[in-house]
């Protein structure tokens, strides 16, 4: 098994790969977009960008989760994790974001419950071992996280001290929103490797049938990415546009169909804002009426009058949308540092700003 | 954090595991999405959760579908 990982880092097979990209691309500028911010971080660390031929360019789509979970929905998290009575439980990489106001980091500094976990079931035995508190957990991530909330709900019907924020979004409404609004010319996909283990690979189908773009599942190691643009650039050569996997020794075309299945039980779509973005139809999850108790908003009548995404002069949005590079944001690197984070790019390790900041500029 | 390291399961009971991931690291994950994995398979685990099991061959069909595409290459020119 070591060995094979090998491969998929070994120079030499990075530069017949190189060799061919070099041999089928005819020098007509051509865009590749990834919606996956650990794919950013292995562009980066590698300094795939600066191996690819000029004209190809890689961008950076809105692949990271902590990035664009909505400043509402941190607001949320803070208002009830100041309650008393209540326990919220969250994954780590979110805690230094910014809301409106304070991130939740801040908010445990002045008395909050918060409690970081690194897997659902924790928060749901706190909920056990604490029947008089109310647990509620701050439900972010993409496809490969919603189906464990769901279990957690499904296997726990009856537990009425415990609760989420529902802010699970999904990538292929997020890749239709990106392509709909037309500001960003893409013209094709890498798309994210563990959304895909779990959704397969025909939730993108309508992307290459309907917007006629190149998309293929890409794995994590550079070769992975290497591959995965010479067969987009293979697709485009031969006008062919379809779904492929790259990443064959862990996405199968059907998914995980017991993970999706568990999914769809107890969420349905949403149009939901994605920070910097807006509301992207059908992008979100909610909990289907079943399980409405679950969901804490309705639960503790929560109401944020006023939220801000993104502070005025910030870059997030642009650079969520592919539109800009965090060298771009005046606040890059002077005022807005991982240690002083002034928006959500620069705070989580997959964070394109982030990602910027500790292996050079995009 | 996408963490794309396998490790293998070394047992599992119910609806959890113990997987191993190498340099003394072994840790108790749940298999509800993946109930059909059994001790000695290579996994990829999510916040918790196993998400799929890692095939051994299938790594070598990724090396495999490169050279494909090198031999097919002649058609595209």
């Amino acid at each position: 098994m070591k060995r094979n990982i090998d491969k998929f880092r070994e120079k030499s097979f990075s530069q017949q790969v190189l060799q061919k990209i070099d041999e089928l691309q005819s020098g007509k500028e051509i865009k590749i977009m990834h919606v996956c911010g650990t794919h950013e971080v292995t562009i980066a660390k590698w300094g795939l960008r600066e191996i690819l031929p000029k004209n190809i360019k890689l961008i950076c789509g809105p692949g990271c989760p902590v990035c664009v979970t909505s400043a509402q929905e941190i607001d949320s998290a803070v208002k009830l994790s100041l309650t008393n009575n209540n326990i919220l439980t969250t994954f780590g990489d979110i805690l230094r974001v910014p809301g409106t106001s304070i991130s939740l980091a801040e908010a445990a500094s002045q008395g909050a419950n918060i409690k970081v976990i690194y897997c659902i079931d924790e928060a749901v035995s706190l909920a056990k071992k604490n029947p008089k508190k109310q647990v509620i957990h701050f439900a972010i991530g993409f496809e490969t996280t919603a189906p464990t909330t769901a279990v957690e709900i499904l296997n726990n019907s009856n537990l009425d001290n415990f609760s989420i924020i529902p802010s699970h979004r999904l990538i292929p409404s997020a890749m239709a929103g990106l392509l709909k609004s037309g500001q960003c010319q893409i013209d094709g996909f890498i798309c994210p490797g563990h959304v895909s283990t779990i959704i397969g690979s025909q939730p993108y189908e309508f992307l290459a049938r309907d917007f006629s773009r190149a998309l293929v599942i890409g794995g994590f190691e550079p070769n992975d990415i290497l591959l995965s643009i010479l067969m987009i650039l293979r697709q485009l050569r031969k006008k062919k546009t379809s779904v492929e996997i790259e990443y064959t020794r862990l996405v199968k075309p059907a998914g995980n169909p017991l993970a999706i299945k568990k999914m769809w039980q107890v969420f349905e779509p949403c149009h939901i804002g994605w920070r910097g973005i807006g509301i992207i139809p059908h992008s979100g999850l909610k909990l289907r009426l079943k399980f409405k108790k679950f969901d804490a908003i309705k639960k503790f009548n929560l109401k944020i009058k006023r939220a801000f995404d993104v502070r005025p002069g910030c870059k997030c949005g642009e650079i969520m949308k592919g539109l800009a590079e965090p060298k771009d944001c005046p606040y890059f690197k002077k005022q807005c540092k991982p240690e002083f984070p002034l928006g959500a790019c620069i705070v989580s390790i997959e964070g394109p700003c982030f990602v910027a900041y500790k292996y050079g500029s995009i | 954090m996408c963490l794309a390291i396998p490790g293998k399961v070394k047992k599992k009971r119910k609806e959890d595991a113990w997987i191993d991931f190498g340099g003394g690291v072994v840790k108790k994950v749940k298999i509800s999405l993946t109930p059909q994995v059994k001790r000695g398979d290579y996994v990829v685990v999510h916040a918790g959760y196993v998400i799929q099991k890692m095939e051994k061959e299938e790594a070598r069909e990724t090396i495999e579908l490169f050279n494909n595409l090198k031999l097919n290459e002649k058609k595209y020119r």
